[in-house]
């Protein structure tokens, strides 16, 4: 995963000079980054992207995108040689520079950076460009061995020494090393369940490592608990809202990857993980209060139903996911709170954990 | 100077209408003995002293507006009449804010001693109602209301100056009207020889040979603007581009409109009306006042279209006798004729009779006023409405960055090339531009609105009688044919447009890429040689090849 990305932009641009100098119209050649293009890998637990690719051919109308696109290709090169790096919104501040073919959006600039990424097919961070947004908190039975930036020197992070803090997953995490006990990680999509977790010592109770995401988990999360978990061999559990954007977008994204960054998933996903809960079955056997599925929702259901090959693969989740569908609702995390605040450390996830053959897929 | 006689016995005929209807309503009960005793003849001046506000004269910036176009309607038309090409010397002076002086010469045939009284002192002077000829003066009520209106507000006669030709003597009158009795009352009257006028500019004296000058003084108010003397003057420049205009404004700024077309429009022919023009009560007084002996000479004299068979046909199917008399048909007589005029089938009216501008002289008369990058005119056939027929012309200019990009189109509204200047929302004219889809043309349009461009769009109805939608003339009425023959026009001169705009956009197109190519090129140049490390040789070579490889693909497309 470390290989030099720069001799794959200098092979590439080469070919581009060549055509150029045969009197061709070069072209570049993308994968098509979505779910069409992607086929799951039971056995190693992730999409994989297919062969189809999509050619971009210099022309007069598309000589601008081109023109960027080598640009930042160019950056890239400059910036791995130099050891440095370039947040996205940095990038699109570089190409202030470059007159006619600036970028006068970040959005434009984010596009053809992913298209570089998918070109090359490695992580951003190979190219020296980085995301702004934060990887994630971790609070619990966990010690994270970090470099100092300046000295070189290994420190130790104790994740259970945060208080009502936690730990923040940096941007980077191939060269972090681990320490921990633990007997799993819970994965948690709400701040607010994790902070209700921390600060009831829930990991001092169940001896676990609790790691909270945010919504749909960043490259970085996925990849720090992907290696936490590979490393130290610990069963991942996860605990989002039982609706289909739990279950189809943070769910299937963390475990096995997104169509989007299909040529990375490899890397970036946690096949481990499990589905602990909200369940459809939850809603009924804890009595939950509920809301009307959206429109929106229901959308994103079949969708998944029709086109998402890990639900096409996993028969007991297309039928978890017609169940809520045919039920018409949907619960949050937060709704165990009906039964008591703490019903969820006292009664829901030890009566849960209690069983992890009966998670979801 | 014309004599716009024609308009003023028409115009007698509703005033007279209206003039009972606006007698006071008794509020105490009277006999019919006491009413009788009030009611009296209300003398036609007197009626217009009570109701300016009908004849154009309802406010002061109005007032000057009126009093200007009535001078310059009649100063060429008498010069068209004689064969003259018209130049004109309209001069506004300020005595005060609420005084003006408005004086109009011409270069015409000027007018008899005798005449000048009665023409510029005497309403509704002449008879000349049963023929009908595309003629300005059909608009407002003739010079002498504005002479009666300058006497009611500032008591000033109207005075003129007159030359019938080189050998002739000037003569100059001053004349005040008799509001009751309807007569002109001349103050002074004076021959003065040679006629010596000194330019109002370059203080250059001449001698004129011939030609009238009218002279009054008013209370109004000055506006500068489309609505105004300017927008008005600028206007009949572009309308009538055989015409030489100096206007000499109220601040003493001086505005030449050259004459671009060097020969006069070719003159209106005269014509009967046309029997199914033709309403009950006009058909009435015809009958009463007409010179022939039986019925059917009267409906083969008086109107056009109707030979001596044609009008024994309808005299039969009316079932009146061939040889009665026209003065003792009765009402229900006449109104027997009448339905049976209407029913006859009859040839539809010469249509040869009317002077359009013509579509070289409309871009002409545009072009003096307007920069703009394109210009498009058209002109055409007549069609009829109502038994009187009538011909619509348009014309545009667009673009070239002298005309507002991102307002409404200016629209110029023409009747008998004299501009409308108010009512433009009630005008068939502009409803038929709302109407019109000029998307097609590539031309911004909100619905319901006029369309949003750099253009000046011009429409001219030419007819025997324009028909408009209220006293003050200032709206051409929506009659079914008239619309469609405006759109018809506009579809035409939209269409051209359209071309224009279309091929600009293809233009622009091309050298849209054109540009691109010369832009980014050199970015792939540089990002190579960033990539690569080639030297400055390579990269220029890698980016003219490219630029080459990029222009030929373009040419094939």
């Amino acid at each position: 995963m470390s290989e030099s990305v720069v001799p794959k932009i200098k092979k590439e641009a080469k070919g581009v000079e060549e055509s150029i100098l045969k009197r061709k119209k070069p072209s570049l050649r993308f994968p098509i980054r979505s779910l069409a293009n992607v086929r799951y890998l039971e056995k190693e637990g992730y999409f994989e992207i297919r062969g189809r690719k999509k050619e971009r051919t210099l022309t007069v109308n598309t000589v601008k995108t081109f023109a960027q696109t080598l640009r930042m290709m160019a950056l890239s090169k400059t910036l791995v040689e130099t050891d440095d790096i370039a947040t996205k919104r940095e990038a699109y501040y570089v190409s202030k520079n470059w007159d006619e073919a600036r970028f006068l959006e970040q959005t434009e600039s984010d596009t053809v950076m992913d298209d570089v990424e998918a070109l090359f097919e490695v992580n951003r961070e190979q190219l020296g460009f980085v995301p702004e947004e934060k990887g994630g908190d971790v609070a619990g039975n966990l010690i994270v061995i970090d470099k100092d930036p300046n000295t070189g020197k290994a420190i130790q992070i104790d994740c259970t020494k945060f208080g009502s803090g936690a730990y923040s997953i940096p941007i980077s995490v191939e060269d972090l090393g681990f320490e921990t006990k633990a007997k799993f990680i819970l994965v948690i999509e709400t701040a607010g369940m994790f902070q209700r977790l921390v600060k009831h010592g829930y990991w001092k109770k169940a001896n676990c490592i609790l790691v909270s995401m945010g919504g749909v988990p960043t490259r970085a999360c996925r990849r720090f608990i992907r290696r936490l978990a590979d490393v130290k061999k610990i069963p991942v559990y996860v605990f989002v809202d039982g609706d289909p954007y739990g279950i189809s977008n943070i769910y299937r994204t963390f475990k096995v990857g997104s169509g989007n960054a299909a040529h990375i998933n490899e890397f970036f996903c946690v096949p481990q993980a499990r589905f602990l809960g909200i369940t459809p079955q939850d809603i009924i056997d804890y009595k939950l209060p509920t809301h009307p599925l959206k429109e929106v929702d229901v959308k994103r259901a079949k969708d998944a139903l029709k086109n998402d090959p890990f639900f096409l693969h996993h028969k007991e989740w297309a039928k978890a996911i017609e169940h809520l569908v045919s039920m018409g609702v949907r619960a949050e995390q937060q709704a165990l709170a009906a039964h008591g605040l703490n019903y969820v450390i006292d009664e829901y996830l030890p009566q849960k954990i209690a069983h992890p053959e009966k998670f979801l897929p | 100077m014309a004599q716009p006689q024609l308009k003023r016995i028409a115009r007698k005929e509703k005033l007279d209408r209206a003039g009972k209807k606006a007698a006071p309503k008794p509020v105490v009960r009277l006999t019919a003995h006491d009413l009788a005793a009030r009611q009296r003849e209300i003398s036609v001046s007197e009626f217009f002293t009570k109701n300016r506000h009908l004849l154009g004269f309802d406010s002061p910036a109005k007032a000057l507006l009126t009093t200007v176009k009535e001078a310059v309607d009649n100063a060429l038309d008498a010069c068209e009449e004689a064969g003259i090409l018209p130049d004109l010397l309209i001069e506004i002076g300020e005595i005060s804010e609420t005084r003006y002086r408005v004086a109009v010469q011409d270069n015409g045939p000027g007018i008899v001693k005798a005449q000048i009284p009665k023409i510029f002192g005497q309403l509704l002077y002449g008879s000349k109602f049963h023929t009908l000829r595309q003629a300005r003066g059909q608009q407002g009520i003739g010079i002498s209301a504005a002479g009666m209106y300058g006497q009611l507000t500032t008591g000033k006669p109207i005075r003129i100056i007159s030359k019938t030709g080189p050998t002739k003597p000037a003569h100059e009158f001053e004349i005040q009207i008799d509001t009751k009795r309807n007569q002109p009352v001349p103050v002074s009257d004076r021959e003065i020889g040679d006629w010596h006028v000194v330019d109002p500019t370059t203080g250059e004296k001449s001698t004129v040979d011939h030609g009238t000058k009218v002279e009054l003084e008013i209370e109004a108010t000055y506006k500068k603007g489309r609505h105004s003397v300017d927008g008005y003057v600028e206007q009949t420049a572009i309308a009538n581009p055989h015409a030489k205009v100096s206007y000499v404004a109220p601040d003493g700024e001086r505005h030449e409109y050259a004459r671009v077309a060097g020969e006069l429009p070719k003159a209106p022919l005269e014509i009967k009306p046309h029997p199914h023009g033709v309403e009950l009560g006009i058909l009435l007084k015809m009958l009463h006042e007409t010179k022939a002996r039986n019925i059917t000479s009267f409906l083969h004299g008086e109107f056009s279209r109707v030979s001596g068979p044609v009008a024994e046909e309808i005299v039969k199917s009316a079932g009146l006798p061939l040889t009665m008399s026209p003065p003792k048909a009765a009402r229900e007589q006449a109104e027997a004729l009448y339905n049976a005029i209407q029913a006859a089938k009859l040839m539809a009216p010469q249509s040869n009779v009317l002077s359009p501008i013509g579509d070289e002289l409309l871009i002409e008369g545009l072009k003096k006023q307007v920069t703009a990058d394109f210009y498009a005119a058209t002109s055409r056939s007549p069609a009829v409405y109502r038994g009187n027929p009538f011909l619509i012309e348009a014309a545009l200019a667009y673009g070239g960055g002298h005309i507002p990009a991102d307002e409404l189109i200016t629209m110029l509204r023409f009747a008998n090339r004299v501009p409308l200047l108010y009512q433009q929302s009630a005008c068939a004219i502009t409803k038929s531009v709302v109407s019109n889809t000029w998307k097609n043309y590539g031309i911004q349009q909100a619905r319901g609105a006029l369309p949003t461009a750099p253009m000046v769009l011009m429409v001219h109805i030419a007819s025997v009688w324009v028909p408009f939608t209220s006293e003050s003339k200032e709206a051409v009425a929506s009659y079914p044919e008239i619309v469609k023959e405006i759109k018809l026009a506009l579809q035409d001169v939209g269409r051209k447009l359209g071309l224009y705009i279309r091929r600009g956009l293809r233009e622009a197109d091309a050298e849209k890429k054109r540009s691109y190519i010369e832009k980014y090129i050199p970015h792939i140049g540089i990002a190579l040689q960033e990539i690569l490390g080639i030297d400055d040789k390579r990269k220029e070579k890698v980016c003219a090849t490219l630029k080459d490889t990029l222009e030929r693909s373009r040419k094939n497309e």
